[in-house]
């Protein structure tokens, strides 16, 4: 096991250092976030302010109750977007990141063309997808393929080639074949590399799938948000940015503990 | 018996400011199991030199004779340690040593009693399931020795592989290593640019000298084995290291 700096500490400060880090990691932002949650309820009771425009917490939570049906019905399509979105991204990014790194080819001609097309909004391409594909799923699975894609096609690329060089060397002494290194060697070092760009992936994942919901679509959390905005059910779009937010955060932190199943090498950050 | 022979050879690297000569008319015999060390400051060629007699790398021009024959790849009669572990992190202590026995193609259900064996000789005994990540430094290095010898090789490479270490962990691995290699006869070159560390473990003494990196003297070192961490302190001994210091820096330019 990993030496603890803790071990060494008498029981007593010891045990008070594990309180104190239990109050800062768990208590300390949920008090936090109930104070600043508790403000806005009082805020926008009496201030004033119309419920249209700044609904108070507990009418987002009431509306939320009422079109609870919807809502669940929306988080799904907008969650099968994400995870097929994502899922065709990984089946395409990782071997094609293999192909670029093998082959010197296909980094002179087809790298360059993916960093141009990097640098192009997305945004603005979810028009032409909708265009061409027209309306369902499909359009939204390809605005989510195209926001992940890059980050885990630069991340594994950057993996396959972080391997030492003295490694490297060690392996060419053995004279091991190109599949050997790549399997052996490469490819486990890449793993770690490849999920900091899943992870930043499954983020953009979200976005995405909302971009492609706004532009055209007729279901999704991104309609909701639409149509209820223009409808002026206000604290029911709340609560579909709400759903938003916590699908993204339990997709990323899904990713995170299956790093730690698949890499618990990994170094902590 | 003649194991490698080294006959004015050079190594030119093309760099963008133009040709750096790496290593300048380099004569050197080695005999098979004999403990070479190779010390000299840093751009005296030593790493260099060591990576051709491992096949890693070709001379620009020269000889270079393995068991009397050119070397054109690398052979797995050698192995290698260098200055850093570069284990696995995602392989148990274990796992890390049969890793080339795996790349040879070697059978693993035979190589691992000998791997178990090895990780013994280590002074690693019940840390075969280790990981990396749970292993000190010098911990590491005794893995990277074991993985080094998996597969018997004639020859073990060795580039500075305890200058990552305290003090006291080098000189400790220092004396295993003749510990090993006294009772496993293996031909060793050992890269250094600790002089005494360079005396006290070497048959003879290959001092370099940088710009270009040329061989400016080999030292037979007649102090008798078992070595012992005394000897640092006799007259003879200060002879061999004031000699190497003189020719190391021969040209008046101390290199720190």
């Amino acid at each position: 096991m990993m030496p603890n700096p803790a071990e060494s500490m008498p029981e007593e400060i010891e045990e008070h250092a594990q309180r104190m880090s239990v109050f800062v990691a768990v208590l300390g932002p949920t008090v936090t976030l109930l104070a600043l949650v508790g403000l806005w309820e009082v805020l926008a009771r009496w201030s004033g302010v119309p419920a249209w425009l700044l609904p108070a917490p507990s009418a987002i939570g009431d509306s939320m109750i009422d079109w609870r049906a919807e809502l669940a019905w929306h988080t799904m399509i907008t969650l099968y977007e994400v995870l097929i979105g994502f899922a065709l991204s990984i089946a395409v990014s990782i071997p094609l990141a293999v192909a670029v790194v093998y082959s010197p080819f296909l980094q002179n001609t087809i790298y360059p063309i993916l960093l141009a097309l990097q640098s192009m909004p997305k945004v603005a391409i979810a028009p032409l997808l909708v265009l061409w594909i027209g309306f369902g799923a499909m359009p939204k699975i390809l605005v989510v393929f195209l926001v992940c894609f890059f980050p885990i096609v630069v991340a594994t690329a950057s993996g396959l080639s972080a391997v030492p060089p003295a490694l490297i060397d060690l392996i060419r002494s053995l004279s091991a074949t190109t599949y050997q290194t790549f399997v052996k060697i490469r490819f486990p070092t890449a793993i770690p590399h490849i999920f900091i760009g899943l992870k930043i992936a499954i983020t953009f994942a979200v976005i995405g799938a909302v971009i492609g919901e706004f532009v055209g679509s007729d279901q999704g959390l991104g309609y909701l948000i639409l149509t209820s905005t223009s409808q002026s059910r206000t604290p029911l779009a709340f609560g579909a940015l709400l759903i938003l937010t916590i699908m993204s955060i339990v997709l990323y932190y899904a990713i995170e503990f299956m790093e730690h199943l698949v890499v618990p090498w990994a170094p902590k950050n | 018996m003649l194991k490698i022979k080294i006959e004015h050879l050079f190594k030119i690297y093309n760099s963008r400011s133009g040709r750096v000569s790496a290593l300048e008319d380099v004569n050197l015999e080695i005999q098979q199991n004999e403990f070479i060390t190779l010390v000299g400051p840093s751009g005296c060629g030593k790493s260099t030199l060591l990576k051709i007699i491992g096949a890693l790398i070709r001379p620009t021009r020269g000889t270079f004779l393995y068991d009397g024959k050119p070397l054109l790849q690398p052979t797995r009669d050698v192995g290698i340690v260098f200055q850093e572990p570069v284990l696995l992190p995602w392989r148990a202590a274990l796992d890390n040593v049969l890793l080339p026995a795996e790349i040879l193609g070697l059978d693993i259900e035979e190589g691992r009693p000998r791997a178990m064996d090895l990780l013994k000789l280590v002074g690693l005994e019940g840390f075969e399931a280790s990981y990396p990540r749970e292993l000190s430094g010098g911990m590491q290095q005794r893995v990277a020795l074991s993985r080094a010898l998996i597969h018997n090789p004639s020859v073990l490479l060795m580039d500075e592989p305890f200058a990552a270490l305290d003090a006291m962990t080098r000189e400790e691995l220092g004396f295993e290593l003749l510990r090993i290699w006294n009772t496993h006869k293996k031909t060793v070159v050992f890269v250094t640019h600790n002089i005494v560390e360079a005396i006290l473990l070497a048959d003879r003494v290959v001092a370099m000298s940088p710009r270009p990196g040329r061989i400016a003297k080999i030292l037979k070192i007649e102090l008798p084995r078992p070595r012992t961490l005394e000897m640092e302190f006799t007259p003879k001994f200060k002879t061999y290291s004031d000699e190497i210091r003189s020719v190391i820096y021969h040209n008046g330019t101390a290199v720190a």
